[in-house]
């Protein structure tokens, strides 16, 4: 086993949350820079919205900002620490990026009400492959994240880490 | 709506420009004087910029045709509460005009100087939490009561706000990042937490405006305002959040380089 493997073995939490945060945080840039400015698909504020819809709204908007920057400097961390781990990284990247796109599909634009992710259309396709979309991030994210733990169980001589 | 203001009164205007001029004037002289002293390190330039740009943002919403404008207009408007809540004590925080102070003074003076920093006073406004509803809780204050309506009829209620807006900036801003001398830190979790709620709450209150808030003015002008309070603040707000977690990242930096114990 070779020293770099070990220092990136013991930092599995920091790669999955750096992957988890960047993850949350691109998806919620793509959906701004191009849903809301470049297809004008969805709009800033929908007069449906519940007030729980604009609080839910606000938080995440802030939160995805932090978790931009701050995945990015936690992998700027594990690579001065020479622990960056791409596969952990992509696991939580993709799980992070679904969980925050399954969220907006179904509980802001559905319950929440804060507004369709295209208007003057028939919706339920766009529903459709967003929310699949988001389950098949967050499949494939989990496989990653099983597929690394199981790397760094055999790296580590088939004994059994707790995540 | 109409407004019987129309702009500061010139005599006032004068006033501001001479407190700015005055402003850039005292840090260009101390940051020439102290640069002469040979114990102390050199006085970046940079900071002298972030000065004078801090100053000038903030005096652009009192003086001239801009000021003017956003009496008629809720996008400047909105756009100058950018300019003097936001971008201006952003600018002077990262000019350090503390530190700068403190190089300057007489030991006496500066010991005085460091004593009511570390005041309990001093100590409850620079809490992130205190900071963060006297700046964001000042805004639901003007945008969701008649407040904002009143500040158009009464000149010392104008003031009064527009001190309060840039001071409430400063403060929130400082107690995010410390540049100047800070002598009761909190950690950057907390920090962190409190600025995410920050944020949200003033993503919600543009949001507010752009629904329903201030009827009676330009529903296209009020839209286009609104959405101007939110992609700016988090233009601005974006900025801080690198330098926290800048400052973050360097606390933390390994004791040890890795590269050496792979090289040995």
């Amino acid at each position: 086993m070779t020293l770099s493997q070990d220092h990136k073995y013991s930092h599995r939490k920091k790669n999955l949350w750096a992957g988890i945060l960047f993850g949350l945080g691109f998806v919620a840039f793509i959906d701004e820079t191009i849903f809301h400015q470049l297809l004008h698909w969805h709009k800033f504020y929908d007069r449906s919205t519940t007030s729980a819809g604009l609080i839910s709204d606000g938080l995440f908007h802030a939160f995805s900002w932090f978790a931009t920057v701050g995945g990015l400097y936690l992998v700027a961390d594990l690579m001065r620490r020479r622990a960056f781990w791409h596969k952990m990284f992509w696991g939580g990247k993709l799980l992070g990026g679904g969980g925050f796109q399954l969220y907006d599909g179904t509980i802001q634009h559905k319950l929440m009400r804060l507004h369709q992710i295209r208007y003057h259309v028939d919706i339920l396709p766009y529903d459709l492959i967003w929310n699949i979309t988001a389950v098949i991030m967050i499949i494939a994210g989990l496989l990653l994240i099983r597929s690394a733990r199981n790397d760094s169980i055999r790296a580590n001589g088939g004994e059994t880490l707790a995540l | 709506m109409h407004y019987d203001q129309q702009h500061l009164p010139p005599a006032l205007q004068i006033l501001v420009g001479i407190i700015a001029f005055s402003g850039a004037i005292g840090y260009l002289i101390l940051m020439i004087r102290t640069n002469r002293v040979r114990r102390l390190k050199h006085w970046p330039g940079r900071r002298l910029f972030f000065w004078l740009s801090g100053t000038l943002s903030a005096m652009l919403v009192f003086i001239g045709p801009f000021a003017e404008a956003a009496h008629h207009d809720f996008r400047i408007h909105m756009a100058g509460h950018l300019l003097l809540g936001m971008l201006a004590p952003l600018l002077i925080a990262l000019s350090a005009p503390v530190t700068l102070l403190l190089r300057a003074l007489p030991v006496p003076a500066a010991r005085r100087l460091t004593k009511a920093l570390r005041h309990p006073i001093a100590r409850f406004y620079r809490n992130p939490v205190t900071a963060s509803v006297l700046n964001i809780g000042g805004l639901w204050l003007l945008y969701a009561t008649p407040l904002f309506q009143l500040m158009h009829h009464h000149l010392w209620l104008y003031l009064l706000i527009h001190v309060h807006v840039f001071a409430a900036g400063y403060l929130f801003t400082i107690s995010m990042l410390y540049i100047d001398p800070a002598p009761h830190r909190c950690s950057y979790v907390f920090r962190t937490i409190v600025f995410i709620c920050a944020l949200a709450a003033h993503g919600i209150l543009s949001k507010s405006i752009y629904a329903d808030l201030l009827p009676g003015f330009p529903p296209d002008q009020v839209r286009e305002g609104a959405m101007l309070m939110y992609y700016g603040g988090d233009l601005v707000d974006l900025v801080i959040i690198i330098l926290l977690f800048h400052g973050w990242y360097r606390d933390t930096a390994p004791r040890h380089s890795y590269q050496k114990i792979e090289s040995s």
